[in-house]
């Protein structure tokens, strides 16, 4: 069973008040928690990966706290979420997917309202390799207000044998959303979509 | 003052080649997108600016503080720069920089005797702003040379600027390039 190794932690928070329109009353937060680890498949093809996806569960859970954390600790105010992964170029595109279950769970069983799908990207990338991680209403997807994405990106990593891991959440919908379709009061959270 | 966004980002490095760093390194990144009120224009009195450099001496320094989660006391080092949107010139970073934001910034942590180390720069959105960063007793203090980067996607637009506060807790992950040390301050001078 391979060790979760993280070299380092980056907590990034965003406090939006405006973007040249009327400021509303509160303003939209955006918090993600970045964790860069070794990745124990670096440098060559192995077949079987699955079991590092539970090894991954500790640290998954350990990052949504830093997320609720940076957005004040009431994981009651979260409205959005979504999750990537940046593997190091020595590693395959495959070795990000591990990120699905365990980062997404992570999330979910922090979040009381979470039937929702948690959107994500992933990409192979040398350090400083940016992402543009998407976000979604955590209760209905189709919540067309919270269509997000938080650009991150950590300056030294991940080197080639690591993988920057990305847990996203957001506090509100875009800062001037006003493009119509479904609002978070008419969501009716049976389905994760609607 | 006119801000659109404050943005934090909080860094701590656990081990490096293996090595384990022990305290992990910390260090924390406060930064406010402001509009730039002489943007596009000559103005001979910068004034206000370097009234909202006093006001995001506290602001930015109480957000890197409280980014950090540590006492006042825990902060070892730090530094200060700004990036001026392409309507701006390198003298609106200057006007709050240099002027007023160093007196609150210390004062959030109880102080500093060192000079605030800094650097400004004219540049578009997603522009890479690196952040000096010093002790903050004794500026010759070799551990605490680093430096700490921002990349806002949307920052700054062209009428914006970027200013950008950083507090240490450590220095570097694993300092060993000698110089001068942290328990060999005099801390008469500022520099040693």
């Amino acid at each position: 069973m391979p060790e979760v190794k993280v070299r380092k932690t980056l907590v990034q928070v965003e406090t939006i008040f405006h973007e040249g329109g009327p400021a509303p009353e509160a303003p939209q937060k955006r918090a993600a928690a970045i964790a860069v680890i070794e990745n124990p498949y670096a440098g060559g093809y192995v077949e079987d990966i699955q079991p590092f996806m539970k090894d991954l569960e500790p640290l998954g859970a350990e990052m949504a706290e830093m997320c609720i954390d940076a957005l004040g600790g009431d994981a009651s105010a979260v409205e959005g979420y979504g999750k990537g992964a940046i593997v190091g170029v020595n590693g395959e595109i495959e070795h990000g997917a591990l990120w699905h279950v365990p980062g997404g769970y992570a999330m979910r069983d922090a979040i009381a309202e979470s039937m929702a799908i948690v959107p994500s990207t992933k990409k192979v990338g040398a350090a400083g390799t940016r992402l543009d991680v998407p976000v979604t209403h955590t209760n209905a997807s189709y919540v067309r207000t919270h269509y997000d994405a938080v650009e991150v990106g950590v300056p030294d990593a991940p080197r080639p044998n690591e993988i920057a891991l990305v847990l996203v959440m957001t506090t509100a919908g875009r800062i001037h959303a006003r493009i119509g379709g479904l609002t978070k009061d008419q969501v009716k959270g049976e389905d994760g979509l609607r | 003052m006119k801000l659109r966004k404050i943005i934090t980002l909080v860094e701590e490095t656990r081990s490096e080649m293996g090595h384990a760093v022990t305290p992990p390194a910390r260090r924390a990144l406060a930064a406010a997108v402001i509009e730039n009120p002489f943007a596009g224009t000559y103005a001979k009195d910068l004034s206000e600016l370097i009234e909202t450099g006093a006001e995001l001496g506290t602001r930015l320094g109480n957000e890197a503080l409280a980014a950090h989660g540590c006492a006042p006391d825990d902060i070892e080092g730090y530094g200060k720069a700004a990036l001026v949107g392409e309507l701006g010139e390198l003298e609106h970073a200057a006007a709050l920089l240099h002027p007023k934001l160093g007196a609150p910034l210390r004062a959030v942590i109880g102080g500093g005797k060192a000079l605030v180390p800094s650097s400004k720069a004219i540049g578009r959105a997603g522009e890479i702003l690196d952040v000096p960063l010093g002790h903050k007793d004794a500026a010759y203090v070799r551990s605490h040379f680093d430096a700490m980067r921002l990349r806002l996607p949307d920052a700054p637009r062209p009428r914006e600027i970027v200013v950008a506060v950083v507090l240490q807790q450590t220095g570097r992950p694993l300092p060993r390039v000698g110089g001068l040390r942290q328990d060999e301050i005099e801390g008469a001078d500022g520099l040693r």
